[in-house]
């Protein structure tokens, strides 16, 4: 990011650069750089706060005052404060299959609602689509459950598959809840709390133990929301 | 402190972390002490009053419209994004980004109904038409430094920006 204020600047372009991680904006060095301790995901701070939203903004236009390079602090943080979302699942598909395929099945009406409330701006759109969720979570059900995970029939890079299924259960749970979730609190929920969360933590696991390469079963999970 | 080697996002790298922080907060930790490019010198550009200014969004979110190419993990290309559309999808590939609150509501990452309000105050002179969108998390940046960010940059101003506001994820 930082980079590019480097080159846009070259340019003739006057550049504000937000920065989330403060010792990569400090390396950097971009002509005008404003550390916002922030959540990754989140540089302008509160979504639906749009008071909040501008005060960020202002604080990085009135460094084009500036006469020469430098960074400053934004003056409020917004720390982690670790929570886990809560979201009453729905009740599953009783039919005779793993337990994290039922519960994807039955969070299918959620999932609709949030793309029909929001946009399918997260989501399952990647590698997978939403009808075919529940099958994906299926193969890494099965490499949990002792499947070789190459012959799993994982639908693509494990890890971008699980992308579609974090996204998909995450878009279902803001229809699940009624407030608005702090970061990470529903990647938390989805990891440790649902059934397929926990069908990807073994499934990874396995796949360690079967000699993946580890770049391959590293990122299936989110470390920021790993506890 | 403890050695976590799992929070790490690049491969084959192991972390001393103190495991009583949050674990959102470790992984900025490592990131910390990732390399990061370096410049020997900080090109520096006065712009105009900013109530004269056009204001453009450079995001690493990785967004794009639903009609364009997804992003791969390595694409050091960019999207142009349509000042007046507000149907982007999060393309970022990283885990450990929260999507969620760009969900809620995309000014959290990409402010551009907050331009619109601050150009109808006329605090900024404009909105550019034309916004980018890059794919952050990128260990070789030396195809955005010499490439695909000079391209960029003749995108904007070619529609006649003035001021880039930079947006990470």
């Amino acid at each position: 990011m930082s980079t590019l204020a480097h080159v846009l600047e070259e340019a003739g372009l006057a550049t504000i650069t937000l920065g989330i991680v403060r010792g990569q904006l400090e390396s950097t060095a971009p002509p005008r750089g404003l550390f916002v301790d922030f959540p990754l995901g989140r540089p302008l701070g509160k979504p639906g706060d749009a008071d909040f939203q501008h005060r960020v903004l202002a604080a990085g236009f009135a460094m084009l005052e500036r006469t020469e390079p430098g960074i400053e602090v934004f003056d409020e943080a917004i720390p982690d404060e670790g929570g886990l979302m809560a979201c009453p699942i729905p009740p599953r598909d009783d039919s005779d299959v793993h337990p994290a395929v039922a519960e994807a099945r039955g969070l299918r009406p959620a999932y609709d609602r949030a793309i029909a409330r929001y946009g399918e701006r997260i989501g399952a759109f990647r590698v997978v689509g939403p009808d075919d969720i529940p099958a994906a979570i299926g193969t890494f059900a099965a490499v949990a459950g002792g499947a070789a995970w190459k012959e799993a029939g994982i639908p693509g890079i494990p890890a971008r598959v699980v992308q579609d299924i974090r996204g998909y259960y995450e878009a279902a749970a803001l229809s699940l809840s009624d407030h608005v979730p702090a970061a990470f609190e529903a990647t938390r929920w989805f990891q440790h709390e649902t059934e397929a969360g926990k069908a990807i933590l073994d499934a990874r696991k396995q796949m360690e133990a079967q000699g993946a390469k580890q770049g391959l079963w590293q990122y299936l999970v989110s470390g920021a929301a790993a506890d | 402190m403890a050695v976590h080697a799992e929070l790490s996002s690049t491969p084959n790298v192991v972390v001393m972390t103190d495991l009583s922080k949050p674990s959102s907060d470790r992984v900025k930790e490592f990131m910390n002490g990732l390399e990061a490019a370096e410049f020997d010198e900080t090109a520096f550009t006065t712009p105009k009053p900013l109530s004269d200014s056009t204001v453009a969004i450079l995001t690493s979110a990785a967004l794009h419209h639903p009609e364009q190419a997804q992003f791969d993990p390595r694409d050091t290309s960019f999207r142009q994004i349509e000042a007046g559309r507000r149907d982007f999808k999060l393309g970022h590939w990283s885990q450990d980004v929260d999507q969620v609150g760009f969900a809620i509501d995309y000014n959290v990452v990409f402010p551009i109904d907050r331009l619109d309000e601050l150009a109808e105050q006329g605090v900024i002179g404009a909105v550019s038409d034309v916004h980018l969108a890059y794919a952050g998390n990128q260990f070789e940046v030396s195809g955005v430094r010499m490439d695909s960010g000079p391209e960029g940059a003749k995108v904007l101003l070619d529609a006649g920006v003035d001021v880039v506001v930079l947006t990470p994820v």
